[in-house]
């Protein structure tokens, strides 16, 4: 927002609140309130207003506070900022952020919980990003808001709390370039976000057992870096997706596929998926918790298939 | 008195009110003859999938555009061969888009429904009932936000004001002071649903809940479309907040090109009443010669050159050339 005065965000709570999750805090005492505007809970209307000042000048970051709220934005996400470019030939372009979150385990339930970024991958015209470290959601975020297209840029909620060193200076991650967060020969774990943290958990009990994995984070999964996630899994012959949107129809699914299809004879095993359970995410925490991968359920599965039971 | 607007035809620019009102005169003609080879291409199987004629509507368009500039901005409807021409676009350019070819306004991705020109701050028509509607509040932001003084107009028909994001950027757009003139095109059909039943309470008191400022006005008097049209958008852009307007109107054809049984919706004679004791052209005409501006020669001539203009710009569009196969993924992404 220093760079360039054409960025301004708004959503709700997110100026005096630097939202409920307090990660905008001190925005709006900098660049005032013209800038970083709270708004009515009214989704669908100040998403499209983010597209209309994407449109003509502005580089707007809509903030909504929970993921699984984008379902109130779709019609302006889907329909009209992803299609707008490409519908008017060229002609209009949309840079827009949608900043969200994803994530369960804190115990908000079926309506708070959900990790949706499958729906957004699905659709041309969009760009989603996960970063799953703090140097990367910098990097990621400024890209971002440099692009020319809607992003939708998702945040875990339980990684609020994760700290890691980030360079104070300007720097920039490209979309669609995948990071091998731990390098292993026996398993490749591809891990979005969240499942990032857990997979290089679980990599660490597997080193005990003798087994070493390796941890790819794609980091975007619309740009989407297959190169790298095929070549891991070339090298290692076993591979795992971790991704905590629900397992069925989803990005594991997505990613299984393209490795199998990349990888197929250099594959020992078929790509396992580990998603989030095909269940509206519950209440009560011994049930919330069995509906996520662990680090547990990972270093088991990964044990399984590389014949070490 | 003169007005200083910037060309929109091509043609000697306006300096008197004769000349303003003939010129209002000239591009109400030329959306009607425009809409009429609609029409043409349709019946003739020329033209791929649907379109939705603005004929009988031109005052609305016309009186509207009249007092924006070039740079201000529309959203469109489904319904938009009237904004767009009304805010300056070529008519070949838009035949070409009707036909899906390469030098149609949207290179041919987009056809009717989705019509755009950056040129003339046409934002874009939309294949969405209320679609728009966030679109043109976000121009007003960023207008307002980037102080360059711009104005931007949402046009929707009577059926949008069944979506609720349209009532959610009304709130935001009044909370906000946003330059964005919200125009109600009442031609009492949600496509074909009379709109009496479909929506509870006034039209105005819509508005007037989010506190607009609002006006009702004859959609067919394109004189004082252009009036209370002219006061809002001078109010907007001078920052007194947002306007609701509410034009009453009515389209002579179908919902859309195909829909020609249509007397289970609408009366023959509900549709002749219109096309001739409301008809926008005609009433516009006849005061044109109560004030001595023009004679029938004058008025039949402007009528001949637009159907000239159009003619020419069909044959334009259907001697054009397809875009290439392999555009067919270029432009998802900027």
């Amino acid at each position: 927002m220093r760079r360039d005065s054409r960025v301004c965000i708004f959503g709700e709570d997110v100026a005096e609140a630097g939202t409920p999750f307090k990660v905008l805090s001190g925005l709006v005492e900098e660049f005032g309130a013209e800038r970083v505007l709270d708004t009515p809970i009214s989704e669908a209307g100040f998403t499209g207003i983010g597209v209309g000042a994407a449109m003509t000048g502005l580089r707007p970051v809509v903030d909504i506070m929970f993921g699984d709220f984008l379902t109130l934005t779709m019609d302006q996400m889907v329909n009209q900022a992803a299609k707008a470019h490409y519908m008017s030939g060229g002609h209009w372009k949309v840079p827009m952020v949608m900043r969200t979150t994803l994530g369960a385990t804190r115990r908000s339930a079926a309506q708070h919980s959900q990790s949706l970024h499958a729906w957004f991958s699905h659709v041309p015209g969009l760009k989603v990003v996960l970063p799953s470290t703090p140097y990367d959601a910098k990097g990621l975020l400024k890209t971002a808001i440099r692009d020319e297209n809607p992003v939708v840029f998702f945040e875990d909620k339980m990684m609020y709390k994760l700290k890691g060193p980030v360079p104070a200076d300007d720097y920039t991650i490209p979309l669609g370039v995948a990071d091998v967060k731990r390098v292993g020969e026996d398993i490749t774990l591809v891990a979005t976000s969240s499942m990032v943290q857990v997979a290089l958990a679980a990599a660490v009990m597997l080193e005990k057992e003798g087994i070493s994995a390796e941890v790819v984070d794609p980091r975007t999964t619309w740009p989407l870096d297959e190169k790298t996630l095929i070549e891991s899994a070339k090298k290692t012959s076993r591979v795992i997706v971790l991704d905590e949107g629900y397992g069925r129809y989803g990005v594991t699914a997505e990613l299984a596929a393209v490795i199998a299809e990349g990888a197929f004879y250099d594959l020992d095993a078929p790509v396992k998926r580990m998603g989030a359970m095909h269940v509206p995410i519950p209440f009560s925490p011994p049930l919330e918790d069995v509906t996520v991968p662990t680090e547990e359920t990972v270093f088991e599965a990964a044990r399984t298939m590389c014949g070490k039971t | 008195m003169t007005t200083a607007t910037s060309k929109h035809d091509g043609s000697t620019e306006i300096k008197t009110e004769k000349d303003k009102w003939l010129h209002a005169y000239r591009q109400m003609v030329r959306i009607r003859l425009f809409e009429e080879q609609v029409n043409e291409l349709y019946t003739r199987a020329l033209m791929p999938g649907l379109a939705h004629l603005y004929s009988g509507q031109e005052a609305v368009a016309v009186g509207i555009c009249e007092a924006l500039t070039v740079d201000d901005y529309i959203t469109s409807t489904h319904r938009g061969h009237g904004h767009c021409l009304a805010k300056g676009a070529s008519p070949d350019r838009m035949f070409a888009e009707l036909l899906g070819k390469e030098a149609g306004y949207c290179r041919g991705k987009g056809g009717s429904m989705h019509i755009a020109d950056p040129a003339t701050g046409n934002l874009g028509a939309n294949a969405i009932v209320g679609g728009s509607v966030g679109i043109a509040t976000g121009a007003a932001f960023a207008a307002k936000r980037l102080g360059n003084g711009r104005v931007a107009v949402c046009f929707f028909g009577e059926g949008a004001l069944g979506q609720g994001s349209l009532y959610e950027v009304m709130n935001l757009s009044q909370l906000w002071k946003l330059p964005v003139i919200y125009v109600c095109e009442n031609n009492l059909y949600n496509e074909y649903t009379h709109f009496s039943e479909t929506t509870a309470g006034t039209i105005l008191g819509r508005a007037g809940a989010f506190g607009l400022e609002s006006a009702l006005v004859d959609g067919q008097d394109v004189r004082a479309v252009n009036e209370v049209a002219t006061r809002l958008i001078k109010r907007a852009r001078a920052g007194g907040g947002p306007a609701f307007l509410q034009a009453d109107t009515y389209r002579y054809s179908g919902h859309h090109v195909g829909d020609i049984n249509r007397e289970y919706y609408r009366t023959k004679k509900e549709e002749q009443h219109w096309k001739t004791e409301r008809d926008p052209i005609k009433l516009h005409a006849a005061w044109l010669v109560a004030q001595g501006f023009a004679d029938a020669a004058a008025l039949d001539q402007i009528t001949a050159e637009a159907r000239v203009e159009m003619e020419t710009a069909v044959k334009f569009a259907i001697a054009a050339p397809y875009p290439s196969a392999d555009q067919v993924d270029e432009d998802v992404y900027a």
